[in-house]
């Protein structure tokens, strides 16, 4: 039998590092946030702002995808019409899981300003919404603050949990 | 392929399955380069597109209805919504509609301004135009440099007005307030700066092989193709055909500015891209001469018309009269005589106006805008016939439509 000579009690008990699962599994994920480009109004201006040079989201390993089978967030960014409605949804089912939703702007988190025939009154009545982002349109900021939140969000979850059970609309 | 009509307006139960050897095609609306929510039905023959069909609508909030319920002032933010690009032009273009319904003179400073906002919004618009245009096309770091001075222009707006989209800086009868300190410093600083950066974009691209290659002969419409289409803007003029309604019906201070309207006779993608560039020079140009008038300007910014506009504060705080005249304008809104106007107005897109019939009530009974994008759109199915589908991308990229104003 081999002898482990590891002392745990000193150098922070390198060279091994105890941690469970769920840390390491979401540490992972939380780090490599990667969000669906889902523009769908001035919000859309926001989000390429806070993708681009001043804003530059890619520090936080957030790096916008084209196609939802390569996204882990999708963030909603602006006003949902209900002909676009199902389409929202269905790329929301195409998201592998696990999978994030952002609500960015007025317009998704409640219809904001129009309250009119066309628009639907809040994301939340198609796709289940981790963060909402309040502002019309939300600066960079707070588009990179939500990111963080919902970091924090991930880090706290167990990692093979099925999340939003109860939200999850058949 | 299906042909949509009043009864069935949607592309339902599209048939992609086909005898004939050409494939349908479903281009969006959730396409990174489709400009926000562009759908398209594309019909293809191998790679070449036979049948292009736009499907707008995606986007459609009910702008226009929205209109007949809010006041005029109440209904000046919505108008921030139309082009969010660039949110002042459609502030002017609706305030200079109710300020002609009216018949309000603006005061000169409030003018001076108004257009110093509209250019510097034109800039921030065409700057949005090249780092989107170049991305789509796949130069990805043009899209980094535009949008990094951006940022500097969006900050002077941020400076005025406290938003970086919807500025809501332009209202009914004047500007609310007066430019802040140091505020001409900064601008300044800008017209000194952006003219390299416009030339740095210049040389990632104008010579560029790639670039030269995606855009040149593609997207190309003659010059009676594109007044039959409606085109206006950079559209028209990319065709050859000298029209800008800064020039041709001068509003604001256009008439005073010395500035050129650069045409080009080269009728593609390449020749509009270029007109961008040059429009962002002349920008900077009129910008450069309002900072000269902006001093010799009286302190006045609202029109003075107490049945329509707010008196200024001290006024209201110490007239019984003037007091009596805000509160029903706050409480009930201002009643613009009976009548209807449209006055055309040049954005960065093209022409944009407003046609606004009042009944003399609070409320407009019917308003359209009229918006550029919506006529580009439309085009779509004229320029794309004959492309490859590689150029589709291209060719939406240099209409530069934004969807907020075509569906509305």
């Amino acid at each position: 039998m081999a002898q482990h000579k590891v002392d745990y009690a000193s150098n922070a008990g390198l060279p091994i590092a105890l941690t469970t699962a769920d840390k390491l599994i979401n540490w992972g994920r939380s780090n490599s946030l990667w969000p669906l480009t889902y523009g769908l109004a001035c919000c859309a201006i926001e989000m390429m702002a806070s993708g681009a040079s001043r804003y530059d989201f890619d520090r936080m390993g957030t790096i916008f995808r084209a196609s939802p089978r390569q996204a882990d967030v999708m963030i909603l960014a602006g006003t949902l019409s209900k002909k676009h409605a199902e389409f929202a949804r269905r790329l929301y089912d195409q998201m592998t899981e696990p999978k994030w939703v952002i609500s960015m702007g007025s317009c998704a988190n409640t219809g904001g300003m129009f309250n009119t025939y066309a628009t639907v009154q809040g994301v939340d009545r198609i796709v289940p919404v981790d963060i909402y982002l309040p502002g019309c349109a939300p600066r960079p900021e707070t588009l990179q603050y939500a990111m963080m939140m919902l970091q924090k969000k991930i880090r706290k979850e167990s990692a093979n949990m099925k999340k939003n059970t109860k939200q999850r609309l058949v | 392929m299906q042909v949509t009509n009043k009864l069935s307006p949607f592309f339902e139960n599209l048939n992609f399955e086909r005898e004939d050897n050409t494939m349908v095609i479903n281009f969006g609306p959730q396409h990174p380069s489709a400009h926000g929510q562009l759908r398209l039905v594309l019909e293809l023959d191998g790679e070449l597109v036979v049948k292009a069909l736009p499907d707008i609508g995606y986007l459609h909030r009910g702008i226009e209805k929205m209109a007949e319920n809010m006041t005029y002032n109440e209904f000046l933010p919505t108008t921030d919504r139309l082009d969010y690009i660039a949110s002042t032009s459609n502030n002017y273009a609706y305030a200079l509609s109710v300020e002609k319904l009216i018949g309000l003179d603006v005061p000169r400073r409030a003018k001076v301004i108004r257009t110093m906002l509209l250019e510097l919004n034109r800039i921030i618009s065409h700057l949005f135009f090249v780092a989107t245009h170049a991305l789509d096309v796949g130069a990805m770091s043009v899209f980094l440099y535009a949008f990094r001075e951006r940022e500097f222009a969006m900050d002077l707006m941020e400076d005025y007005c406290g938003a970086r989209l919807t500025h809501s800086a332009v209202r009914i009868g004047g500007v609310p307030l007066d430019l802040p300190h140091d505020w001409i410093d900064n601008l300044i600083k800008f017209c000194q700066k952006i003219p390299k950066d416009i030339k740095m974009y210049e040389d990632l691209l104008t010579e560029n092989r790639i670039w030269k290659m995606r855009l040149e002969d593609v997207g190309t419409i003659s010059a009676e193709e594109a007044m039959s289409w409606g085109c206006s803007g950079v559209m028209l003029r990319g065709s050859g055909v000298n029209y800008d309604i800064r020039k041709e019906e001068p509003y604001e201070l256009y008439g005073e500015l010395d500035f050129d309207i650069p045409v080009s006779n080269s009728c593609d993608s390449l020749g509009r891209y270029r007109l961008y560039m040059e429009e962002m020079r002349q920008s900077v140009r009129i910008l450069e001469q309002l900072i000269l008038m902006y001093p010799k300007t009286e302190q006045k910014l609202m029109a003075h018309a107490p049945q329509y506009i707010s008196a200024p504060k001290e006024e209201i705080m110490t007239q019984n009269y003037a007091l009596m005249q805000h509160f029903v304008l706050v409480t009930q809104g201002m009643r613009p005589p009976k009548g209807e106007v449209y006055i055309p107005t040049e954005s960065p897109k093209g022409e944009l106006g407003f046609y606004i019939k009042s009944e003399g009530e609070p409320y407009a009974y019917r308003l359209k805008c009229r918006a550029p994008s919506f006529y580009h759109t439309g085009l779509l199915q004229k320029l794309l016939i004959g492309t490859y589908i590689a150029d589709v991308v291209t060719i939406i990229g240099t209409t530069n439509i934004v969807f907020g104003e075509v569906d509305r």
